[in-house]
């Protein structure tokens, strides 16, 4: 009884957390790999990208709510996403066209691409500032909890509760499909194989008959659906801010390169990784030991590793550990 | 190309004096100060970037640094907590070097395989369980005394200059440490890593509030210069004022400012100088060589990977002596305003817009950049104004529009950032 308690006093506040969390890092370092497999540059302004998709979803949430549109029980940003992710496809689409496409037919250093990224993050980072506010904005309706800890407790009749956030459900289910589909595309369809093509050896591909400039297209409505997407899962299960966003940009990284830039089942590795040792070293496991140790063993203390103030440090040395031993990734990226 | 570099600094100061005539004199002098510190800043990241082709993406962490340093040296100390947590915190340092020292020596010794593994988390783990058991303890206890005044250590209250050369000196070790470590990889992958350090610096700034205070900030730290008030009670200064035709007390901020920029310039001149000899040098011509072709530069017997870590260390010093600098310009320490968007990516643009490669070009963009960074909104505000005025004061667009203008400034460096290199990648005064 003691083991099942802890058991579900650690799923209800590590792994269930975790896994919402590890989903949303997912979604956000397939954004990254995707374009450091096609383009060749770590992609700064993917932080932002995810708050301008958002941005978009929440404009048109309002929208709908105020038309009296919804899908209740579930939130009304998921009608919401294809606007915004039709938005941010078209912002992306203009930024290569106007920025990255000048450097790439110079054949630029990855450098240049890294250092016009930044001046593309800090334009997305103002131009979110601009239109919503820096401020928090919460616009998740709909039920909050598939299975409250209230409703737990009375249905099993044990002493802990397990709450099931609507928004880590739907973040779960979404993400599958997500990458289903998008495992599917790379894998089976002949656009999807040309763009790995591409990826792999671009001369080769190009005399092949693949055309660069369509695979860099696709590239960015990929980017641009995994970042909305994921931004707006994660504006969901939290709230957003565009500040907290341009800080999501370095766990993105860590699960990106924990897994292997380049490799999209790496990037999905990474994120589960990076989101479970964030969130269980910043855990206080008190409870947890009190269930499963004797008594006379149960710690006095917090049993926390790391107090959460340092919830995102957690994830920079797990990146910066991987960068110093294993630069390619757990997976290995397919090429240097 | 001779006329053209003068013309430039020329057009910058106009700009500050601009200001001084149609704001006050009073905010030119801030933004003079700030565009000199972040001169100095961008000449480090120069010496980084421009000279040898570093990705270093964590100022916003050595300047953090240089700002724990000026408290560190000038803050009175506070006698009780180090009483009551003081010796507790030697124990737990000497537990935690001890921890370290012995891991490593395990990991030496034990040769690779589960057992090396096993071990060395063994010590680790002990290691931690005893640190904690020492440092917990006497941070609850240092926290406790007066939290609304101390709750911290304090300093050594030494003079503040000394904390420019000790900011400069630590950033310095903390570069060693990343450098050591992190200098082997490439460029992007340098990037992240650095910018993820520099994340780890700010937290335990913000957080460990035994040594800093924390988010609830330091105020009040002394002054390399007199004080407003000082100046106004002394007959000296005010019949000196009166003489000028100004009044004792505008007089006497402007001087303080004018003396900060007196400080600043001179700090300024010197590294400028050391920097133009160094890059003139055989010193400089060996960066460069090694900064185009590390391949060939190896060849011929240089050090590539010595040469970076000197050079990522002395160019991190700056950023940190930078960092000290600002923060007794402040006169107190804010960690809540460690932002890298403000410091690592400015500077960033900074270099860019001046020339990657060129000393002046590090001071021109450093000054320019600045300049614009503060002055976007106040121009931006006009033109908002302007554009805006037929609408009417109620008019919610109108509003929405005058609201927007504060958030102009990161769109705006972007912009700039983006057509910089896309038209002028070499910057507006390029390496020769």
């Amino acid at each position: 009884m003691d083991f099942l308690h802890a058991l579900i006093v650690f799923c209800n506040f590590v792994a269930v957390p975790a896994l919402a969390y590890g989903s949303q890092l997912a979604l956000g370092a397939l954004g990254v790999t995707i374009v450091f497999g096609i383009l060749r540059f770590s992609n700064f302004a993917h932080g932002d990208t995810m708050a301008f998709g958002t941005m978009v979803a929440i404009l048109a949430t309002w929208w709908l709510q105020s038309q009296g549109i919804g899908i209740h029980p579930l939130p009304t940003a998921l009608l919401a996403l294809p606007i915004a992710i039709a938005a941010t496809a078209a912002l992306l689409l203009a930024t290569d066209r106007l920025v990255y496409r000048f450097f790439r037919s110079k054949r630029s250093p990855p450098v240049i691409f890294v250092a016009a990224s930044i001046g593309v993050m800090m334009l997305f980072h103002g131009l979110v500032r601009l239109i919503i506010g820096p401020w928090n904005q919460r616009f998740s309706d709909g039920e909050r909890f598939i299975v409250s800890a209230r409703e737990f407790k009375t249905a099993t009749g044990l002493n802990e509760g397990l709450a099931i956030k609507t928004s880590q459900a739907i973040t779960a289910v979404v993400a599958v499909a997500i990458v289903a589909v998008l495992f599917w595309f790379l894998n089976r369809t002949k656009t999807g194989k040309s763009m790995r093509a591409y990826s792999d050896n671009p001369d080769l591909a190009l005399l092949s008959g693949i055309k660069p400039e369509r695979v860099v297209a696709i590239c960015w409505v990929l980017t641009a659906a995994l970042a909305t997407v994921a931004g707006v899962l994660y504006g969901l299960d939290k709230s957003f801010k565009p500040f907290t966003y341009f800080q999501l940009l370095l766990p993105i990284f860590a699960a990106a390169i924990v897994g292997g830039l380049g490799n999209p089942v790496g990037a999905i590795a990474g994120g589960f990784l990076v989101a479970f040792s964030e969130i269980s070293v910043t855990y206080a496991f008190k409870k947890v030991l009190g269930y499963v140790l004797p008594e006379y063993l149960a710690p006095d203390g917090l049993a926390q590793l790391l107090s959460t103030d340092y919830k995102l440090a957690v994830s920079f040395t797990i990146l910066v550990i991987t960068l110093l031993i294993r630069p390619t990734g757990l997976l290995g990226a397919p090429r240097q | 190309m001779k006329i053209r570099d003068p013309a430039m600094f020329i057009f910058a100061a106009a700009l500050i004096a601009a200001v001084g005539f149609v704001q006050s004199w009073n905010v030119a002098l801030s933004i003079l100060n700030m565009c000199l510190v972040s001169a100095i800043v961008a000449l480090g990241v120069n010496l980084q970037w421009g000279y040898a082709g570093l990705f270093n993406f964590g100022i916003v962490g050595f300047v953090a640094i240089g700002g724990v340093a000026t408290v560190l040296v000038s803050a009175p100390p506070v006698q009780d907590a180090w009483q009551v947590g003081g010796g507790r915190l030697a124990v737990a340092a000497a537990i935690g070097l001890a921890t370290l020292a012995l891991a490593s020596a395990a990991f030496l010794k034990i040769r690779p395989g589960r057992k090396r593994m096993l071990s060395v988390a063994a010590i680790l783990a002990v290691g931690l369980f005893a640190y904690r058991s020492f440092f917990d303890p006497a941070v609850e206890a240092i926290e406790s005394i007066e939290p609304a005044r101390f709750g911290y250590l304090g300093g050594f209250g030494l003079p503040v200059l000394l904390a420019w050369p000790l900011g400069a000196l630590l950033a310095a070790g903390a570069a060693y440490l990343i450098g050591k470590v992190a200098l082997g990889l490439r460029t992007d992958y340098l990037a992240i890593a650095t910018l993820s350090i520099a994340e780890i610096i700010i937290a335990i700034v913000k957080n460990e509030e035994w040594l800093t205070r924390g988010v609830k900030n330091v105020i009040g730290l002394p002054r390399p210069v007199p004080y407003e008030i000082d100046l106004q009670n002394s007959e000296k200064f005010v019949s000196a004022a009166q003489s000028v035709g100004i009044d004792a007390v505008s007089a006497s901020s402007l001087f303080v400012k004018l003396a900060y920029s007196g400080l600043f310039a001179a700090v300024l001149a010197i590294l400028y100088c050391m920097s133009q000899l160094a890059i003139n040098a055989p010193w400089g011509r060996m960066m460069r060589a090694i900064r185009d072709n590390e391949v060939a530069a190896a060849a011929i017997g240089k050090d590539v990977s010595g040469r970076h870590l000197q050079v990522f260390v002395v160019g991190s010093a700056i950023c940190g002596l930078a960092g000290a600098m600002m923060t007794t310009l402040e006169g107190q320490l804010t960690p809540g305003q460690y932002n890298p968007l403000r410091f690592t990516f400015l500077a960033w643009v900074m270099v860019i817009v001046g020339g990657a490669g060129s000393n002046r070009g590090a001071i021109l963009g450093g000054i320019l950049v600045w300049f614009f960074w503060i002055e976007v909104e106040h121009i931006g505000a006009i033109i908002a104004d302007n554009l805006t005025f037929w609408l009417g004061d109620e008019s919610p667009l109108r509003q929405h529009v005058m609201d927007s203008v504060a958030y102009m400034r990161l769109p705006t460096m972007g912009l700039i950032l983006l057509l910089m290199l896309r038209f002028y990648p070499r910057g507006l005064i390029p390496e020769k």
